[in-house]
Formats: structure tokens, sequence, C-alpha cells
């Protein structure tokens, strides 16, 4: 059977081994290829939310010095503040026309564009903002003040080239000569391109103003949830899991509750909403779109998770600890309390930590629950209307802006998606921290 | 029956040419120095066993013979390996054909999930060793004949391999380890996991098996050295500490270590 | 008083109740801690569980229960008005809650009082004004069924809530009392206390249960309602989904179904050759560094919010394909008229589903024994022979559960089809088309204005409880298929 002839000579390879070596590398090209192929998608998912992005970080503003004349704001004369009141926001548009005449006559800017072509390179919420500062001290009234504007969505726009003069031929929105004049201010540093900190501290805004809207408030909505799906989702997944890993006997029911829970882990996070709107809001009235509803459903959608990690933790206390704290007279209830949890809690805490960031990100059953179509523009005051009064959460309002049709809006849900992607690294970085840190290895 | 051992002994020592030649080996993990400058001449046609305590480097060094030590990343060998004068480290050598001539059996009986059948037909086919089904068929029932478990297999060729019993097992695994016709076996603890009858199967296989191939043992038990093989060596802390007949290391080793292993003193 | 308030004064009596009842344990032993069975705070403890937690259980189910009966009442003493009248029930209760919350806060602030209320001394004319002086404002006129029905709410709601109040209080002192009594010398209060731990304990366990349990009560009750106002044979026979406002809506889940398969194959297609050939590169090729730069990366696509992956299908992907099959596009050819289709959104989904297929199959395939890796090595076959021959072929369970799970993941996806798949339900086949999907149907169904009434929101319902089945079908499945895989090498 043996062949020793030199035709068999290990140095040579013959055909045979030469095409299976070629097979091995071109298995192996597939798997690189694969990993590449994920690597990339990687990459173009975090190179687009980067480019389109940070633009929404930045905002154009107008600088205008602003006469507030009385002849407008306080026809009487005698700064009797419901009078003042009786002004719309419409009577300062006159105002603020002016203010850009004004700016362009000192800055010795000619221009043929009419009024309302004037006012409408400055954005909507511009009267209010000015209307608010009125009130605020009717003495101002008279006075000639400096004021940041924010610059209209579409001039805006052509700022950070969203549109062009040719885009904007038909529109009746924005129109190639407002450009022109844009361009004549920016050489005088009327208009500039500046970090915008409302965008993050900001509330909502309508869908005819995209440039003056910012996720704060969405923000504080995502964190009363989470406060919720804290104080909630800890306690009561440490419960279970120490009931179902130090006490539980094994029968029927407890493995009933472990399938359970292993299901409920993979069930839809959809169907939570449907839950959510079922039971908390049809059944049990409690109010809609409020953060209290968001953080019941995200708890009971977290809860598997949690549990899971914390009896992971919970297993990996080595036994000899448990059987030195009985040998010494203790209760179960007291090793429990007083040497496997303290032990197993910074793998709790690191769950805890992943859970809650999942739940952060967590939109669909936020749509159910009436999170989205809602705009989102007051500060919740104190805690309880922080948890009763309607609020956005980031996913949510990052979704409403994705659906509003004004391209300005999806460069905005691309900033939000920053700042919900920056959360989720914090929480997961510590996450991490906390497991480098604290974990023991027995 | 001792004298007829002891005449094919003979027979083997005079034969000649070494089989494998390894010269000044030496392998490390990492670190660690798991062996250290190790030569040996390994004869055609005969059992060597390599003995020692866990951990002298015995495994390390069979799993040299057919660079299985490839697989391991971190594992570093110097030194020279010769079968039939051509080095299997050479870099021209593709270790894949390299195993088809030094085929393997391993300490836990390890068949394929697989019919049995599968699992004998697995090197064949790979390597291309039949061209039609009917000399597959001719190669699975002569490896299994060797590997003296043909009569127990015959009529479930086509049940799984992790059925049958761990002495099957292991004697499938050798059916497959020799279904690809290889030059020398080695054998890595093949009767650790089984239990004394399924032992005496399998030591009574390497008795018969020796009379086509050249076969390398690795075992920890010294009784299993002197009963199926005529050269041992023994291996300690990584170095080959004596090298000979099997009956001159137990019965008169020139080495202390040798002797205190044999007499149970280390180990 | 108000729910809060009895809460408040709970806490208060568990409060006092831990600490006297301490002292008291300490005092019957003469100050001895050596002499009392257990440490002072299990007397202390014994008596917070004791007044406190059953108090706290009446509290609750009476007011879930009360608001459920309540509403209820209402419900059943406008109805006949509500028909006579065609209105729209939702917006009558609403104005009810709000005129009933408006009294409520009247008599709180004094304009009003209980007497005057219950008397029905203030008609329709003058409640107005004296909500309105409250700081209660009502959007419409007021009529005379809707006043009193918010009369009898807040009647019912009042007294209601009197006699849980008393219950709750009378409740908590008895258990203070009681424990109280216990608290001497001899009682094994730690036992107790335990045991009470142990109750609360198992009680958060069983939340598990009391969720999924939830999960499909609402669904089925609400999808009962759906099939008695609508034949079931045509939710899930039909063939069209074309709900409308009017009468008339088709409303079968099969177009839908279709859908959600279709995009789910598309998204397994990407996902699965990938996820499944970057986990054998990782397992068995790859090198410890590359391992350890690769596989977190490639494990961060599964912690990206679904959020993202949406808006990139319908903002980027999707207008990205258009430029090469759209309109005007680069390969001359019309194919694609939006940018959701049923590519956008399956690529964009299995790009998610990537490391979810890699990190279960990686685990899978490590789970593997050595020892047949050694066997074939040994016999000289090469690295892939040894995966494709003897790996893959050991764990092809464990990898097929590992691509249900991914399916089930597919099909319960709610944001990314939303935003890319679009809303056109029919069966198609051209992939570049815009299709519909459970999940999509299920949000647009079930939000904005809703009326629980009608068919069309109530399908929602039953397309939700079809989607649980599906995907606890799948989970069930995979899962009991991992852990036989598991078991078989362990």
């Amino acid at each position: 059977m043996t062949d020793t002839t030199p035709t068999n000579s290990l140095f040579k390879t013959s055909d045979r081994t030469k095409s299976r070596n070629a097979a091995e590398k071109r298995f192996r090209v597939y798997g690189i290829i694969a990993i590449f192929i994920g690597l990339f998608m990687l990459l173009v998912l975090a190179s687009t939310i980067v480019l389109r992005g940070t633009s929404a970080f930045q905002q154009t503003f107008i600088t205008l010095d602003v006469e507030l004349l009385e002849s407008k704001l306080d026809k009487k004369g005698n700064r009797n503040i419901d009078d003042i009141k009786k002004v719309s926001t419409f009577g300062y548009n006159p105002i603020l026309v002016n203010a850009v005449r004004g700016s362009l006559e000192k800055n010795g800017i000619e221009t043929s564009l009419k009024k309302k072509e004037l006012s409408g390179i400055i954005s909507k919420s511009a009267p209010s903002q000015l209307r608010e500062y009125v009130l605020a001290d009717v003495s101002r009234i008279g006075q000639t003040i400096e004021f940041r504007f924010l610059a209209n969505g579409w001039i805006d726009g052509y700022l950070k080239g969203r549109y062009t003069r040719e885009s904007v031929a038909n529109s009746k929105f924005a129109s190639a000569e407002q450009f022109d004049l844009i361009d004549e201010l920016i050489k005088v540093g009327v208009v500039e391109k500046k970090f915008n900190l409302d965008f993050i501290l900001g509330a909502d805004a309508s869908d005819q103003r995209p440039e003056a809207s910012g996720i704060g408030v969405a923000v504080v909505g995502s964190f009363y949830m989470m406060l919720v799906v804290l104080l909630l989702s800890l306690p009561l997944g440490v419960a279970a899991s120490v009931y179902l890993e130090e006490f539980a006997k094994k029968n029927l029911f407890t493995d009933l509750i472990e399938i359970t829970i292993s299901n409920l882990a993979a069930v839809p996070s959809i169907v939570f909403g449907i839950l959510g709107l079922a039971v908390f809001i049809n059944y049990v009235n409690l109010p809609q779109s409020t953060p209290l509803v968001g953080g019941l459903v995200l708890t009971l959608m977290t809860l598997p998770t949690i549990i899971i990690s914390t009896r992971a933790s919970l297993k990996s206390v080595p036994p000899s600890i448990r059987d030195a704290a009985l040998g010494i007279g203790a209760s179960k209830m007291q090793m429990v309390f007083h040497h496997v949890l303290p032990l197993a809690a910074p793998g709790i805490f690191t769950g805890t930590i992943i859970g809650m960031a999942q739940a952060l990100g967590e939109s669909a059953p936020l749509l159910l629950i009436g999170m989205i179509g809602y705009i989102a523009t007051n500060m919740p005051a104190n805690i309880s209307e922080g948890l009763l009064a309607p609020n956005s959460a980031m996913p949510a309002q990052i979704y409403e802006w994705a659906k509003r049709a004004d391209p300005a809006f999806v460069e905005r849900a691309w900033g939000g998606i920053i700042i919900l992607l920056i959360f989720l690294l914090t929480m997961n970085t510590l996450a991490v921290v906390l497991r480098r840190k604290f974990e023991r290895r027995w | 029956m001792k004298d007829q051992l002891n005449s094919d002994r003979e027979a083997s020592l005079s034969n000649g040419m070494p089989k494998i030649t390894a010269e000044n080996v030496n392998v490390y993990y990492e670190e660690v120095h798991a062996l250290k400058d190790v030569s040996v001449k390994i004869e055609q046609n005969a059992v060597t066993a390599f003995i020692g305590p866990s951990g002298c480097g015995k495994s390390t060094f069979l799993r040299c013979l057919n660079r299985m030590n490839d697989t391991i990343d971190i594992c570093k060998i110097t030194g020279r390996i010769l079968l039939e004068n051509e080095d299997i480290y050479d870099a021209k050598v593709d270790p894949v054909q390299l195993r088809a001539k030094v085929g393997m059996v391993f300490q836990k009986p390890n068949p394929f999930p697989k019919s049995v059948y599968d699992n004998i037909a697995y090197g064949p086919r790979i390597h291309g060793l039949a061209s039609d089904k009917s000399e597959l068929d001719d190669i699975v029932e002569q490896s299994l004949r060797r590997a003296a478990i043909w009569d127990e297999v015959k009529d479930r060729l086509d049940a799984p391999g992790t059925g049958l019993s761990g002495g099957q097992q292991q004697r499938v695994c050798i059916a497959r380890a020799i279904a690809t016709s290889p030059d020398v076996l080695l054998m890595d603890e093949p009767c650790s996991a089984l239990d004394p009858i399924a032992t005496a199967q399998v030591e009574e296989l390497i008795d018969e098996l020796r009379q086509n191939f050249c076969v390398v043992i690795v075992t920890h038990s010294m009784q299993q050295a002197a009963r199926v093989s005529h050269r041992t060596a023994f291996f300690h802390l990584g170095s080959l500490v004596e090298f000979g007949d099997t009956e001159k290391i137990f019965t008169n080793p020139e080495d202390p270590r040798t002797e205190s292993y044999i007499t149970g003193r280390i180990g | 008083m108000s729910t809060y308030g009895v809460l408040g004064l709970l806490f208060l009596i568990a409060i006092f109740g831990f600490f006297f009842g301490r002292i008291k344990a300490l005092s019957s032993a003469d100050g001895d801690i050596k002499k009392l069975h257990s440490l002072p705070q299990f007397y202390g403890l014994n008596a917070v569980f004791l007044a406190f937690f059953p108090p706290l259980l009446v509290l609750v189910i009476w007011t879930f229960a009360q608001s459920i009966f309540v509403d209820e009442r209402i419900k059943r003493e406008l109805s006949p008005w509500i028909l006579a009248e065609q209105k729209n029930i939702n917006l009558v209760i609403s104005e009810v809650d709000r005129l009933s919350d408006g009294l409520k806060v009247s008599v709180e602030l004094g304009s009003l009082t209980y007497q005057q209320i219950s008397a029905k001394t203030v008609g329709l004319g003058g409640i107005e004004n004296i909500l309105n002086a409250s700081g209660v404002f009502l959007t419409d006129d007021i009529q005379a069924p809707i006043l009193a029905a918010a009369r009898l709410k807040f009647y019912m709601e009042t007294l209601g809530n009197s006699f849980r109040n008393w219950l709750v209080i009378i409740g908590s002192i008895i258990g203070l009392v009681w424990a109280l009594t216990q608290a001497k010398l001899n009682f094994r209060a730690r036992p107790r206390v335990e045991q009470m731990i142990l109750v609360l304990l198992a009680a958060a366990a069983t939340l598990a249960i009391f969720t999924s349990v939830g999960i499909v009560l609402s669904m089925l009750f609400e999808a009962l309602r759906f099939f008695g106002m609508h034949p079931w044979t045509d939710f899930f026979f039909g063939s069209t989904w074309a709900p409308s406002f009017s009468a008339g809506s088709e409303l079968s889940i099969l177009p839908l179904l279709w859908g959600t398969l279709y995009i789910s194959f598309v998204a397994l297609l990407v996902a699965v050759p990938i996820g499944l050939y970057a986990a054998i590169y990782l397992s068995e090729y790859a090198s410890r560094p590359v391992r350890a730069f690769a596989k977190p990366l490639l494990e961060v696509l599964a912690g990206i919010p679904t959020i993202v992956y949406g808006l990139f299908a319908l903002t980027t992907f999707g207008p990205f394909l258009r430029k090469f099959f759209g309109d005007g596009g680069f390969l001359g050819v019309e194919w694609m008229s939006d940018s959701r289709s049923v590519i956008t959104a399956g690529v964009v989904m299995g790009m998610m589903l990537i490391p979810f297929v890699s990190s279960l199959s990686d685990d899978i395939i490590n789970a593997v024994p050595q020892s047949l890796r050694d066997g074939s090595y040994g016999l000289g076959a090469t690295q892939s022979e040894t995966v494709r021959n003897v790996i893959l072929p050991a764990a092809l369970p464990g990898i097929i559960g590992a691509i249900l799970l991914a399916a089930s993941r597919a099909i319960g996806e709610t944001m990314i089809v939303v935003l890319g798949a679009g809303a056109v339900a029919k069966f198609a086949g051209n992939p570049l088309e815009a299709l519909t999907t459970i999940t999509t149907r299920i949000v647009s169904q079930l939000t904005g204005d809703l009326e629980f009434d009608s068919a069309e929101t109530l399908v929602a319902f039953a397309l939700g409880l079809t989607l649980f089945t599906i995907t606890l079908g799948l989970n069930v499945l995979a899962l009991y298929i991992v852990r036989r895989y598991r078991e078989q090498y362990e």
C-alpha cells in the first residue's frame, strides 16, 4: 500500500493539493470580504451620520440693530402692558424689515427686494423673539438694540449647500436675489454661520421653522423615561433574579417563568407598544404621550434583558462564598443580601446600563403611545410635569423630524442622532469601564 | 510468544534506514520552552512509544511530526524533522499533503457527526484517492477490516459514528486514519478514554498495524508502552532523557531519571 | 384626601412602625439585645411589612377597579344619549372627564361645595363661570347629559375614594398594632420578615408572566372585538388591504404578510452569508488581534438604534439606489419610483442583522469541540474543508436556530420598514417597488386620532397578535433547537 517512489515526494505539491489550496484561499478571501463588507457598512453608517449630522450644530444667524419703534408697538405711548400685548407678532414684522433696511444702508448695499422678501431672510420665529423681549420690559420700547436672529431655513440651507440659485428658481419661499443679498451680507459680517447651542438645548418648533427647532426638550423627555426605567427595572429585575437564582425551587411554575422571560426578551418591541397603548392608556387611563407611560413600556421591555444579565452575574459568584456565609449561621436571605448581591453588583449595574442604553434608543413602542406627531415645545417645570406632561423622546423626535417634508429637518434628524449616539456611547463606555474595573475572576 | 515478539523486534531493528529523523527540535509556546533539543530516529515497521509524566512534551513532539502544531498560532518550532530525508518543515511542504502521509489518532475518540461510512470516506474524498464509488467502498471496507471493526459495523455503515461505543468509536477513528494509506500513524494516548476491554482490542490492533505502518504512540501508561512498543523514548520536562529498546528502558535504564519514573518515584 | 396623601400617610405609619417596633422589642428584652430572638430591626421591619404592603395592595387594586367601574357606569349612563345624538363617544367621555376634574378642582379651591354639586343647585349656566374662576376652561358649551354624567362621576369617585382611604388607613393601623403586639422577646421576627421578603421577590419574578399574559390578553380582547366587526375570513384569506374610513374596508393580512416576508427574506439574504462567513473567519482564521478588533466593531452595528437605520434607508440608501434604478438614473431604467422599496429596507435591515447572525454563529461554531477539528486536520484536510465538511454540518442545527432568531427579528422590526419600506400593500414581485409590512400598518393604524370602535383601528391588534404568534413560534423553535444543540456537546 505504501508508496515511497519519488513521485510521492513531500516537496512536490500535487495538482490536487494545489487546487485544494486554491479553494482554501478562496474560502479565506470570502471570509475577509464578509468582514470587510460588515466593517464597510459600519464605516458608511458612521460617516453618513457625521457628514449629514454635524451641520445641524451650526446655524446661520443675522445680526441686526433693531429700533423698537414706539409708533408701531405702543401707539398710545403710555407703556401700558395690556395695550402692548395687543400688538401681535405680526405687528413686529415692519420693525424687522426696517432693521434689515437699516443694516443694508449702513453697509452700503443696494437691493431691489420687496418688504416680504427682506423679512423672508429672517426666521419666522424672529417676531415672537422680539415680542417676548419687549413684553419682558416695556421700557425698552424706543431703544435701538442689537439682536442676533436665526436666518430663515432656506437661507441656512443656501449657506450649507442644500439649495442653489438654480434649485430655488421655481420656489415661492426663496429666490436667487435673496441669495445675492445674503452673499453681500456675509461679506460685511452681518450674516454668519455659528455654533447653535439652541439645537442641543432648545425645543422643537413647528414645521414652518426648522431653523428654530432643537432637541433639548426631547432629551429631557428621554431622561425622565430613563428615570422611570431605572427606578422600576433595577429593583424589580434584581428581585426577580434573586428569587429565580437563589430561592426558586425547580418546578413547573419556575420553568414557566424562565421560558416566559427568555421569550419576552425576543418579542418585537412594537408589541410592547401595543401592550402599553391597550393597558396603560386605554385601560388604566394614564395620560398619553407622557414619559411615565413611555418609561413603563420600556421597563417591561428592558426587564428580561436585565434579569438575564443579573442572573449571569449572580451565577458567577462562587458557591464557596455562599457556603462560608451559611456556615457561620447566616440565613439564606442574609447570605444573599450581605454577600452575594454586593459581589454581583458591578455585573448587575453593567447589565442595567446596557439594558437602559437599549431602551434609550428604542422608538417603535413610543410611536404607539403617542410620542410622535406631538411638538414638544415646553421644558417641564418640575418632576411631576416631567413625568406626566406630554413630551417627546430623542428617538421619537428624530422620527418626527424624519417625517417632515422640509429637508432642513433631515439635517436635524441626523444631528439628533449624533446626540442620541453620544448618550449611548457614554452609557456603553461606562458599562465597559465598570466591568473592567470591578470584574472579578474567581 | 515472547520469543516471537523478540525476534520481531530484532527484525525491525535491523531494518536499517529510519523513517523519521528529528534533529534538535525545539518548541516554544510564547515564553514557554516546551520542547528542548530533541533528536530521535524513528524506524519503519516498528512501534515507538513516547512515555513520561504529563506536561513532559511527549504529545507536543508527536504533534510536531505531522505539523498539527501549525494550527496553534502561538507555537514556534525550530530544528529539523525529516520524513525519509525530506524536511517536513521545509517551505515547499504542504502540511495538508504531509498529514495524508502521517495520519493521527487522538486521545478522545472523535468521530465526525456523520455516518460511519462518511467518517471513513472523509480522508479519501478530500485527497481524491478514489476514482469512483466502488473504489471508495473498497477503501472503506479495507480500512474497517484492518482496524478490526468491519464485522461490528458492516451492517450499520449509515448509522451515525457518534452512536457507537467508545472502543468502537476509537477503532473507527483508527480506520479513518488508515483510509488515506499513510506511511506513519501517530497515536496520542489512544486508549486513555477507553475501558480495559476496549484498550486490549486497540492494543492488539496496534500490533497488527505495525506490519504496514510506522506507528508512534504516546502513552502515560508504562505497562502499555511495555506491551505494545519495540522502542521507547522517555521525556521529562521537555527533554528527551532516554531512547532505546523498550526492553532495555524498562529493565536497565541508563539515566537515573528514567529509573525513578519507571519505579514510580516521579510522575 | 388624594391618593398621594394616602400614600404619604402610609409611609409615615410605616416609618413610625419601624422605630416603634424596634423600641418595643428592645424594651421587652430590657434593652439587652442578646435576649431577643432576632436583631431589633427585624421587629421594626415586621411592622413595616404589615402596616405598609397589604394596605398598599388594597390601595392599588381599589384605584384600578374603581376607575374601570366608574368608566363603565358613565358609558352605560351616556350611551342612549350618544346613540340618539350621534356623538363621538371618545370626545364625550373626555369632556365628562374634564368637567368632573373641574368640579374636583373647584371643590378643592372652595368655589363650589360638595353639597352644591350633589344637590344639583348649580345649573348649566352657573357652572361654567365657577369653573372659569377656578382656572378650568371648557372648550364647548356643556350639555345637560354631560353635566349629569360628570356629576355622577364626581359623586362616585369622591365616595369611592373616601371609602378607599378609610379602608387603607384603618387596615394599616390594624397591621401596625398587630405587629407591635408581636414585637416581644420570643417572637421569631427574622424568619417572618424573610418570608415576607421572599413573597415580594417571587412577586417580582411573576411579573414576567403577567407581562406575557397582559400582552396576549390585551391584544386578544381587541382582536376579538375586531373579528366581531369584520369577517375573520377576509382578514386571514382576503387578498386586499384597503382600509377606508367610510364603510367597506378590506383588511386582509396576506398582502402585508407578503411584504413582511419579502423584506425579511432580502434582509436574511444579506445578513446570513455575510454574518456566517464573518463568523467563520473570526472563529477559525482570524489572529487574536484581528478578532479583538473586528468582532466588537461588527457588534457595534447591533447596538445602533433602529431609528438610525431607518433614517439611513430613507435619506441615504434609498436615494442612492434611485440614482441607479430610478427615473433619469445612471442605468437609464425606470424601475424605481420611490426611495422606499423592498431592497432599501431589506438591505439596511440586513446590515443591522449581520452582527446578530455573526455573533450567534460565532458562539455556536466555538461550541463545536476542538477534537473534531483536530480529527479533520489530522487526516490532512485543509481548514476550509474542515469548516465545510465537519464544522458546519456539526453546527448546522445551531446555525439554523440563529437564522430563525434573526428571521424573527426581521419580521418584528419596525422603524426600518416604517421609514424605508413604503405603504403599498400588494403582492408585488419587483424588489425595487415599495411594499408595506405588518409592523408598518400597526403603526399607521394606531397613530393619529384613534377611534377604538372602528375595525380600521382594531385591526392593528389582530395584526399585532398575528405578529406576536409568528415571532413567538420562531423564537420557541429556535431556542429549542439551540438548546438541543448545546446539550449535544456538553
